[in-house]
């Protein structure tokens, strides 16, 4: 398992809080998302991102069912069934929104305009591959959606995920045993235990909460890979 | 024949439907499915059909109403599985519905190419996954790449907002979604519209589809759901 350390001055240890909830978890990304960036944000979990964005930070919401400057969820009589996110949740739109359809939303993405998305994961390898689209069971039926364009299109991958399962199993793996949304394409993982960056070397910590850096080493060596 | 033509039922808009066709189907979730079209579609009768569309039918309406009636044999579509498929997903167990799971984006490019003329295309999408398998790669300035092919519809059911009497279409929202790329890519494009406005009321600037792309409309009293346990 190649989990690195920082060189030089070396990751922040927050000692004092962690792991972190999903809510604090979309906090962090959201601190780290560029500003006036264009962002991505997956089905799910990252959808929460968008809540802690600062109102002033110019980031631009891409939704891939064909919009650009998404606004929050609607509520009450804002409610269009015309204006969903990419999860069918009713949305709205903000001042220098855009429609288009889903052949050029598809271009954006792919074409490289887009800065960020954040995916959720089942697993991440530490060569950076990703798998978030099917578990491989035969009674699972699989949806990909557009993960996989996503994956390979957006100038950076970040992934948003537990770092164990229920179970206890690591999702951060040297090799991924769920079948496989992209190869050698996440860039970034946040996960509730540390946020790590995907160099050539391997998985390399940036942040950890609630537990040192050797303590996570240790643990995740200690945690087998799910079986695929 | 290809002036666009106005007619008064949906049952009208979707006659000469074969069975055995492969229809594409607009809309993402409820937002732009065109729901009256299928309803008439369900009273024709055409069955053995594949349906080419995002997903495989939410709820008990609209796509998931055509597939309970059993007239599917295949979907093309990129996000069957959802909150509300239970439709489908009942369907796909008992082995009565095939899927083939297509990429959203590889869907809308495939549907492009085929109203473009594209012969097929290479993309990154789905390198070295499940989905790639079998296909042609190539690599292309250091980067791997899949051969993907077009999809053609013998028929497209769309809804779109406005149309003026000559095809034109104006879509409202991010209902627009698959409509424009499908209208492309049917021999018979068939559009339900909330109205039919008077030529001119459509400003050329503002046109998405344009009418050449057009062969059969309805106006239809709009009838709008929401997904059900959204995520």
């Amino acid at each position: 398992m190649s989990i690195l350390t920082p060189t030089g001055a070396g990751a922040a240890e927050h000692l004092g809080r962690g792991p972190l909830t999903a809510d604090e978890l979309a906090a962090v990304i959201a601190r780290d998302i560029p500003e006036g960036a264009y962002v991505n944000l997956g089905i799910g979990r990252p959808t929460r991102i968008a809540d802690h964005l600062p109102e002033d930070c110019g980031v631009v919401l891409h939704t891939e069912n064909g919009m650009l400057h998404m606004g929050p969820a609607a509520q009450g009589a804002q409610v269009d069934p015309d204006l969903t996110n990419a999860g069918k949740v009713p949305v709205t739109e903000l001042p220098g929104a855009a429609y288009f359809h889903q052949a050029d939303s598809f271009a954006m993405m792919r074409g490289g305009h887009l800065d960020v998305c954040v995916l959720g994961a089942f697993q991440v390898s530490t060569t950076g591959d990703l798998a978030n689209w099917h578990t491989g069971r035969s009674d699972d039926i699989p949806a990909v959606g557009g993960a996989m364009d996503l994956a390979v299109g957006a100038k950076a991958v970040y992934v948003m995920m537990s770092l164990f399962t229920k179970e206890g199993e690591a999702k951060l793996v040297p090799s991924c045993t769920y079948p496989l949304t992209g190869v050698r394409c996440v860039g970034r993982v946040y996960t509730d235990h540390a946020a790590f960056d995907i160099t050539p070397e391997g998985a390399r910590i940036r942040e950890t909460w609630g537990s040192t850096q050797a303590d996570l080493i240790a643990r995740l060596a200690a945690a087998a890979a799910p079986r695929g | 024949m290809s002036r666009a033509r106005v007619l008064e039922t949906c049952d009208e808009a979707v006659a000469g439907i074969q069975h055995g066709s492969t229809v594409l189907v607009g809309g993402f979730g409820f937002a732009g499915m065109p729901f009256d079209l299928i309803d008439a579609l369900i009273r024709q009768g055409a069955a053995d059909l594949t349906v080419v569309s995002n997903n495989a039918g939410n709820g008990d309406v609209g796509l998931a109403a055509l597939l309970k009636a059993g007239r599917v044999r295949k979907v093309v579509c990129s996000f069957p599985r959802q909150a509300d498929s239970h439709v489908f997903d009942e369907l796909y167990r008992a082995g009565k519905i095939e899927l083939e799971l297509v990429p959203q984006g590889n869907l809308a490019e495939r549907l492009r190419a085929a109203g473009a003329g594209i012969g097929a295309f290479y993309c990154p999408t789905g390198v070295g996954t499940p989905l790639a398998e079998g296909k042609e790669t190539r690599t292309i300035d250091g980067r791997d790449h899949v051969l993907e092919y077009p999809i053609r519809g013998d028929y497209a059911l769309i809804c779109a907002h406005r149309a003026d009497p000559m095809g034109n279409l104006v879509y409202r929202k991010t209902a627009r979604n698959f409509g424009p790329v499908m209208a492309t890519a049917a021999g018979t494009t068939i559009v339900q519209v909330g109205e039919v406005v008077a030529l001119g009321e459509i400003s050329p600037e503002a046109v998405v589809t344009p009418s050449i792309h057009v062969d059969r409309i309805v106006a239809v009293e709009v009838r709008r759901h929401t997904v059900q346990g959204a995520r």
